[in-house]
């Protein structure tokens, strides 16, 4: 586990009402009042905050550098200390937590943000793949995904009647709009999986607040402490891996402290129904933890704020009380090439 | 409130791939319907062949062949081919390893229907019957009835023949992509073009701040809230800086030499940019005052014009430079 | 609480070209990373996590490109981030890493920039036209050339002073075997004479575009101690951003860098940059931002930026050589560009930057920005470890 010298903690999230589209906003319009309510949360303004970082992806907006316009929500004026990354925002909490942990910030701002109505995801993430031999072939998400979920089904993992469970679960459990309520089974998308199995595409915004040490505390009454987080890749060529598994989860999560003590909720981002069943297996999250009670990718999956928004949700919960031990999972690349996880801790009470 | 725009946005490019060793081998193998991988240190071979060992990131070069006919790993039934996939008709999506090879590969399986296609299935390369060097060389792959071949003999027939090695190499692809968006402006955009369909400028004042910014983009970028007050500014203006365009720009039709300038319309906080014309290019100057000149069905002014009266003094606009 | 201070052990940057056709992106990056790891005498397996960076993936047409280089990368099992900031992101990139080895985090870090420009076209992937929105009528360098003309206005600066920069730069390219641009037969006579293409604007005081890639092996004390070859050390860095366009913003000398250079001197108790530091790698992308850059990061007065130039203190041999491996005027491969800033600031205090070598440099700051002058990122790399 990685020995953090500093107490960092999650003491504000917000998102955005997800929609299938944003009526017309555009990004900085969709994104600032998520800034806003998250800032508001704890007090705070843009101008209080040491170091700001956010996820997003041009190609998702179909414009290079469409980043820059969207710091416009958050009023960088006078200049901030402020990075980005080309992914989803979970990985932008994470060199937050880093720079606070260097000491040279107390506080700060974490935002992600994704439109995927703006162009066809699903042929917007084929150009996430190997640009030889892959790309050319335009193999999309749900074909991937398909191809893992039969992988699953072939070595005893999973059945459909299992993969219809975990999409009324977390349909059910989803907190707004009609894409959220349950749906019927609906016809295969790509075989195995139906449109149940797969993520609403959508837009929205969501923002976190750190903090360390005693700023928390100020901040929050019961802070969402992050008390490990790592996050590990594997191999792209899909034909090289076992599908079934998901090693780098499993590292990251040993990594993060996850296996120290028994978690009592688990936000994980997947936003496949299969690909629950692999994170399942590989956390060894046992019938004893709630998962994804926010109802998860399947409920609301604007790309690039999904997985930033499970490690909002996860500390909401711890926030309210509702949590005391959660692990909060992203996930990035194709068929879940890439995981973070964090463990969050409310204190004792 | 005006209905929010949107438009269509296509970004579509035919990048130019350079290939490398290794994959340069594979690519031009494909054109001479032969497979080959790649031994990684620990005696593994890879399909498709990588220049580097994925485990360890070792550079690997030995390349061997492999057989055409494969088993697959596993599968996925697309009954609605998209837009550039190998297929136009329902197929399944396959990853296949290839006799002689310890990895899959990934590509189309044209089958009748998903009741046929099953995990442990015997397929085959079906060549495309134009090859060029690229990975749709392998048109898909199909069903094929035999007993696998050993492996260990397949590589050791590929050893004798100097694999990777042919005349007239393919060193690199052309892959067109293209994605289609919509692409939405916002509302505060939406106020503005709206009005500009007018032949009005309409900026936005900050309610923190009281600048107004022109063109308004939802939020004023310093204070970080919503700009919602509407002022109407310009007509003219004043140029605050320029340069002289010498080199005609991809895809613009005007005659070089033209000035490119910066113009702070009257009423507005910061300058937009502009052509300047109706005066000869090389009298232009900073604090020249100018005026719009719009053309039938343009969204845009097609210039600015020196407007008559005089220049403005620099220090009525070098806070806006 | 300390800070772990952070040793740059290995440095490797590619042979830069308009087009590296003989390299795949993959054979690009893994040209860099590997000079970088022999500088440092590790392997792959030494490695704890990898950063990178580039600019928009629009430019290869690969989407989040660190998830296919994972393997190329040897990032496989380990924590691998990515980083965009505009052309500030190869600074932003190595900063980043660089707080993984302060805060103790990772030991040994590997970081990496990279652009292969030659897959598409700059000029597309900087222009992708947005519908709406009046397209800029005047080419990459239009963007800059009003700006350059405040800059005169405001300071009476004479017009031969980007001619002197890219001269310079130009020569010094000469002595670095990596530099893209290597114009052997270049005189001032020729540079002055080049086309005005955005007046003011020559096309000589215009950077290339470029394939090519640079990295670094940052790691803590003891990976310093156990170097081959004498380490920089890291004793200031930071990133400021400010908003692309607003009302009172000053293209010419934005408050973004005149903070982030203020920052990185009080984090390396630097109070007269002029006499301190010994040389300057600057993103140069058009040879008049030489003297803008000057007074912004405080080496010049205001106003007074082009007479350091003029004078020859920028040059090689001067007393604040500047862009002593040729700059971005030279070698723009721009995701890549602002890491080669810092890594050639690493070179000269390491003494290992061959025929451009500053003499006797203990101090030298690297320099990154992009966006509409609005994201910078820098560091100052000095030859001794920090004090404190």
């Amino acid at each position: 586990m990685t020995h953090a010298a500093r107490n960092v903690a999650i003491v504000a999230f917000a998102q955005s009402a997800h929609r299938r589209r944003t009526d017309g906003l555009s990004e900085v319009e969709t994104l600032m009042p998520v800034l806003h309510d998250a800032l508001g949360h704890v007090g705070l303004t843009a101008r209080d905050i040491d170091f700001t970082c956010s996820g997003s992806s041009d190609y998702l907006a179909g414009r290079a550098f469409s980043f820059t316009m969207a710091l416009d929500g958050v009023g960088a004026w006078p200049p901030i200390t402020e990075s980005h990354v080309e992914t989803d925002g979970a990985w932008a909490l994470y060199e937050a937590w880093v720079k606070i942990l260097t000491g040279a910030a107390d506080t700060a701002l974490v935002y992600a943000y994704g439109t995927s109505s703006a162009g066809d995801v699903r042929d917007v993430l084929t150009r996430q793949l190997d640009p030889y031999y892959l790309a050319p072939l335009w193999p999309d998400p749900v074909a991937l995904a398909a191809l893992q979920a039969r992988a699953l089904i072939d070595a005893g993992e999973t059945d459909e009647q299992a993969l219809a469970a975990v999409a009324a679960r977390n349909r059910a459990a989803g907190p707004q709009g009609a894409a959220h309520r349950p749906r019927a089974a609906g016809d295969y998308v790509v075989a195995p999986l139906r449109a149940r199995d797969c993520p609403p595409i959508g837009d929205g915004a969501a923002a976190v607040v750190l903090a360390a040490g005693d700023t928390a505390r100020r901040l929050h009454d019961r802070p969402a402490w992050i008390r490990g987080i790592d996050h590990r890749v594997e191999t792209h060529a899909l034909g090289v891996r076992d599908l079934t598994d998901s090693p780098s989860t499993r590292l990251a999560a040993t990594r993060a402290g996850a296996f120290d003590a028994p978690v009592d909720t688990a936000e994980l981002h997947a936003p496949f129904t299969s690909q629950e069943i692999v994170l399942r297996k590989a956390l060894r999250l046992g019938d004893g933890v709630t998962v994804n009670p926010s109802g998860g990718a399947l409920a609301a999956n604007p790309v690039m704020a999904t997985g930033l928004i499970r490690l909002g949700e996860a500390a909401a919960r711890i926030h309210r009380g509702a949590s005391d031990r959660a692990l909060a999972h992203a996930t990035a690349g194709p068929c879940l090439q890439q995981n973070l996880v964090a463990v969050l801790e409310g204190e004792t009470r | 409130m005006p209905e929010p725009l949107t438009a269509p946005l296509v970004v579509e490019f035919p990048f130019t791939r350079s290939l490398g060793p290794v994959q340069s081998a594979f690519l031009t193998g494909l054109r001479e319907r032969t497979v080959l991988g790649v031994r990684t240190t620990d005696g593994q071979v890879l399909v498709p062949p990588v220049e580097y060992d994925p485990r360890t990131a070792e550079e690997i070069r030995d390349l061997v062949e492999v057989a055409a006919t494969g088993t697959v790993t596993t599968w996925a039934w697309n009954p609605a081919p998209r837009r550039g996939q190998p297929l136009r008709t329902p197929f399944a999506w396959a990853l296949v390893r290839l006799d002689g090879a310890d990895t899959a590969l990934l590509h189309a399986l044209d089958a009748p229907g998903p009741d046929a296609v099953r995990t442990g299935m015997r397929v085959r390369v079906r060549w495309a019957l134009e090859r060029t060097g690229a990975i749709t060389d392998i048109a898909c792959f199909e069903p094929h009835d035999d007993e696998a071949t050993e492996p260990t003999e397949r590589a050791a027939t590929a050893h004798a023949s100097s694999p990777g090695v042919f005349a007239d190499p393919v060193t690199a692809v052309t892959t067109p992509a293209r994605l289609d968006y919509t692409y939405s402006p916002g509302r505060a955009q939406t106020r503005y073009l709206t009005a500009l369909a007018g032949r009005r400028t309409v900026g936005e004042r900050c309610p923190a701040c009281r600048k107004v910014y022109v063109p308004p983009r939802g939020a004023c970028p310093t204070c970080g809230v919503a700009t919602d007050e509407e002022v109407e500014v310009g007509p003219r203006g004043t140029v605050t800086t320029y340069c002289v365009v010498n080199i005609k720009a991809k895809g613009l039709d005007i005659e070089v030499p033209y000035v490119y300038a910066h113009i702070a319309l009257d009423g507005a906080d910061l300058a937009l940019h502009g052509r300047i014309a109706g005066i000869p290019y090389d009298r232009v100057r900073m604090g020249l005052r100018v005026e719009p000149v719009w053309t039938e069905g343009a969204r845009y002014p097609d210039h600015y014009r020196p407007a008559d009266e005089p220049d403005a003094d620099y220090d009525t606009y070098k806070e806006l430079l | 609480m300390t800070r772990e201070p952070v040793a740059v052990v290995g440095i490797g940057q590619t042979r830069h070209a308009a087009a590296r056709r003989d390299v795949s992106i993959a054979g690009l990056v893994r040209e860099a990373a590997r000079r970088a790891l022999d500088d440092a005498a590790l392997t792959w397996s030494d490695i704890d996590a990898v950063v990178i960076g580039k600019a928009p993936d629009f430019f290869e047409g690969v989407m989040t490109p660190e998830h296919y280089l994972a393997d190329a990368l040897g990032a496989v099992g380990k924590p691998l981030l990515r980083v965009h900031t505009a052309g500030s992101v190869g600074g932003s990139t190595a900063l980043v890493a660089a707080d993984l080895v302060t805060a103790r985090v990772h030991r040994t870090v590997l970081t990496l920039a990279f652009e292969k420009q030659s897959e598409s076209n700059a000029m597309w992937g900087l222009s992708l036209p947005v519908p709406f929105q009046q397209p800029l009528l005047a080419g990459a360098g239009g963007f800059f050339a009003p700006h350059v003309r405040a800059y005169m206005r405001r300071t009476g600066a004479p017009d031969g002073v980007g001619s002197l920069v890219a001269y310079k730069d130009r020569r010094n390219a000469l002595k670095n075997p990596y530099a893209h641009l290597h114009e052997h037969d270049i005189t001032l006579e020729k540079v002055r004479s080049s086309p005005m293409l955005w007046d003011p604007i020559r096309y000589s005081e215009t950077c290339p575009s470029s394939d090519g890639a640079c990295a670094m092996v940052l790691t803590d004390r003891a990976g310093a101690a156990r170097a081959p070859y004498p380490p920089a050390w890291l004793h200031g860095g930071a990133m400021r951003s400010e908003p692309t366009l607003f009302a009172g913003k000053d293209f010419v000398s934005p408050r973004a860098g005149k903070d982030c250079a203020a920052d990185v001197y009080r984090q390396a108790g630097i109070t007269d940059p002029r006499r301190e530091i010994d040389a300057v790698e600057m993103y140069v992308p058009f040879s008049w931002y030489e003297p803008m850059w000057l007074e912004n990061l405080g080496f010049a007065a205001e106003g007074e930026g082009w007479k350091l130039t003029e004078a020859g203190v920028t040059e090689l041999d001067g007393d604040l050589p500047v862009n002593p491996s040729g700059g971005v005027l030279s070698t723009n491969p721009i995701g890549a560009s602002g890491m080669l800033r810092f890594a050639e600031a690493a070179l000269q205090v390491r003494g290992r930057a061959g025929e451009h070598q500053v003499a006797d440099a203990r101090k030298a700051l690297g320099h990154a920005y992009g966006g509409g002058a609005q994201f910078f990122s820098m560091w100052l790399v000095a030859a001794e470890p920090p004090t404190t």
